[in-house]
């Protein structure tokens, strides 16, 4: 029996290995819009007669869908817009579209098969952090021009010069809910509970600690979770017994929501803080009436009645049938970012695109103005929201 | 203490769940050899059924008792159908063959309904988590001190039908003559050939079992956890498949005392260190019970012939 089980064990083991491999070697192609064949080899990268050929990678399914479904279609949006308005320089842009399953080791693999196998001109995307990372270190290195719509770890861009992102980063979130906390809420005790394995949410985590303790508040419980737990309770539990004003959960909506009813399942009546991973439709279903009444930093609010803004939610309404989240209006903005880069590049060589893009001042986008910083990331305000019954409420912007 | 009372509560629970899953592991392991890898995602499947139904219901419904129970029954006999689907089409034309076959043909089956279950294609799946309709509505059932320790009508209710589900199984398995027949086909099913039992029979009808126990687990999960999504089988799969190695995998009630104590190890754990340690100590443990008992803890240890 010993050796048998033991037997059994290791094949199960080898097994894994070898389906996991397996599994992961052709990432499906999702969605690829009707797209010609790659440019052949030796031309200008991504760009053939009457198209031009952008990538993306975002996460269509796994754990954090709609982020990348959002993204997925307000970049289309945009896109469809550029090329009803005629295109650039006379071409029609067209982009293909891979599928990470949320994972970086897939956002990866995707970005490998959009530089060597497409031969695609720039890349948009990811939302997650982790995920961007893996694509910059293959983007890098091709020199191939990529912009993050929502990735707002600063590690992201300091992978290289051909990295960017329209949205604002890390340290300044976590500045944005801890002063938000801390002078409107007037708050002094917070417990912090975060997701061990992304690094967006111990960015926003760190940082949020280290502003609220500098402006006076204390941090009265420290716990994490991992990714793919849908149990709480044990953490919340010992955050109970250290009664906290509020908790600060800078993780993804799919966890928050199940921590919120969690929380006021155990008799926890804290205010809960979080951050722009809060933001999907799908927080108002998974999080219910425990979640209302919470408060999380964002990039825009659909509430601005500025008319570009009401414009794109109107767009996107009519195309897609949902109110787009923030990730929605920082895909519009990076597809519309690279776009005007191309547009205004003397020619469609990469490193010429990467100078253009490097040198976005005022950018009008739906999510502010965006200048992108020596760093090669966005500067501008960020809004706090209240989670109401099925919408946010717009409740304050802090500025940088 | 009121905390520990509270950590106690949510380790049973999550424990009670593993023990379900765990069952369809080793009974499975007892009459063919086979971990079947894709019984965590038997278990998805229950819990999306149970979710599709409950749909169907309207929300006045679904909380009533009939319409939990209808809940309960419709994803059980559905998911009995599809272990018996598995078992007939994916592993019956493998049993000559080297066990390792089976074994990868069930990581196939396994990813096909994990990743399958993530396209769009119909009302059920899709590849973002929902909410799982409250069919138990939510009342509190006990409060101690100052809401120190909170007890939700759910909770018991849940614990109750667990181990309804978990006594049925025991009579099915010591009383009836199918139960005889599958601890035989279990002991040595060359002989149960020979002594004219349907060999066949008796591990489609046990697969039924496994997979109809997995689908009462998958929504008493969701209940408790309020989402359901297509990868959730993975995760609690593989815990539950270490509960039966822990209990001693071919052995009914080493299954459900190893989940217990799984769900127990890891609350708390995560209660007094930290979650990061929490797969760590768990899969420890695991190795730990092996080395001082390599048959688990209700194994049997039997010489291997050569």
């Amino acid at each position: 029996m010993r050796s048998a089980l033991a037997a059994v064990l290791t094949s199960c083991a080898l097994a894994l290995v070898g389906c996991e491999k397996k599994a992961s070697a052709p990432p499906p192609p999702s969605a690829p819009s009707g797209g010609t064949a790659a440019a052949p080899a030796g031309g200008t990268p991504g760009v053939t007669g009457d198209t031009i050929l952008l990538g993306e990678v975002g996460s269509l399914t796994g754990s954090e869908a709609t982020f990348g479904i959002s993204t997925r279609n307000a970049i289309e949006l945009a896109i469809r817009e550029v090329n009803a308005a005629g295109g650039v320089k006379g071409k029609k842009i067209e982009i293909r579209v891979y599928d990470n399953q949320s994972k970086p080791e897939e956002a990866a693999q995707a970005a490998n098969r959009l530089i060597n196998q497409d031969n695609v001109l720039l890349i948009l995307g990811e939302v997650a952090s982790s995920n961007s990372m893996a694509m910059a270190e293959k983007a890098q290195p091709a020199k191939v021009p990529m912009i993050s719509n929502a990735s707002t770890n600063p590690k992201v861009t300091e992978i290289g010069d051909y990295i960017f992102r329209v949205c604002f980063i890390d340290p300044f979130q976590g500045y944005v809910m801890a002063k938000f906390a801390h002078d409107n809420l007037k708050i002094n005790k917070v417990a912090v509970l975060r997701d061990l394995g992304s690094a967006y949410s111990q960015g926003l985590a760190d940082v949020f600690e280290r502003k609220f303790t500098e402006m006076g508040g204390k941090i009265v419980a420290r716990e994490t979770y991992t990714k793919g737990s849908t149990d709480f309770r044990s953490q919340l539990t010992a955050i109970k017994r250290a009664s906290p004003d509020a908790i600060y959960i800078p993780g993804y909506y799919n966890d928050v929501g199940l921590i919120a009813r969690q929380a006021r399942e155990l008799g926890i009546t804290a205010k809960l803080m979080g951050g722009d991973g809060w933001d999907s439709e799908k927080l108002f279903e998974l999080g219910g009436a425990a979640i209302e009444g919470s408060y999380f930093s964002n990039h825009y609010s659909p509430d601005d009645p500025n008319p570009q803004i009401q414009k794109f939610i109107a767009d996107y309404k009519a195309a897609f049938g949902s109110v787009p989240d923030s990730l929605a209006a920082l895909g519009y903005d990076a597809a519309k970012v690279a776009v005007d880069a191309i547009k205004r590049a003397p020619s469609f060589d990469r490193a010429a695109i990467r100078d253009a893009i490097a040198q976005t001042k005022s950018f009008p986008g739906v999510t502010g103005n965006i200048t992108l910083d020596d760093k090669r990331n966005a500067t501008k305000p960020a809004v706090v929201l209240e989670v109401g019954k099925g919408k946010t409420k717009y409740v304050a912007t802090i500025a940088p | 203490m009121s905390d520990f009372t509270q950590h106690l509560i949510n380790g049973v629970a999550a424990g009670t769940i593993y023990a379900l899953v765990a069952l369809g592991y080793t009974m499975v392991y007892g009459v063919l050899k086979l971990i079947n890898f894709a019984h965590g995602d038997v278990m998805m499947v229950g819990a999306f059924l149970g979710y599709g139904v409950a749909q169907k219901l309207g929300y006045e419904h679904q909380s009533s008792l009939w319409g939990v129970l209808v809940i309960f029954l419709a994803a059980m006999i559905a998911c009995a159908v599809l272990g018996f689907l598995i078992e007939r089409f994916a592993y019956r034309p493998l049993r000559d063959k080297p066990r390792l076959t089976a074994l990868i043909t069930a990581i196939g089956i396994s990813f096909t309904l994990s990743y399958g279950f993530q396209l769009d294609f119909g009302p059920l799946p899709g590849a973002a988590p929902r909410a799982f309709p409250e069919i138990i509505s939510p009342r509190e059932w006990l409060i101690v001190g100052d809401r120190a320790v909170v007890i939700w009508n759910w909770q018991v209710i849940s614990l109750a039908i667990a181990i309804g589900l978990m006594l049925i199984l025991q009579g099915l398995v010591y009383r009836t003559r199918f139960g005889r027949a599958m601890r035989a086909v279990s002991f040595d099913h060359r002989t149960a050939a020979l002594m004219g039992i349907p060999v066949d029979r008796i591990i489609a009808l046990t697969f039924m079992l496994g997979s109809a126990l997995a689908a009462g687990a998958g929504i008493l999960y969701a209940i408790k956890d309020t989402a359901i999504q297509p990868l959730m089988g993975l995760y609690v799969g593989l815990k539950a498949f270490v509960a039966a190695v822990i209990g001693g995998i071919g052995n009914v009630p080493g299954a459900v005392v190893g989940g217990l104590l799984l769900g127990l190890v890891e609350e708390f754990v995560v209660g007094y260190s930290s979650s990061s340690w929490r797969d760590a100590v768990a899969f420890g443990f695991l190795i730990v019970v092996l080395l001082v008992r390599p048959g688990g803890l209700f194994g049997r240890v039997t010489a291997e012939k050569v």
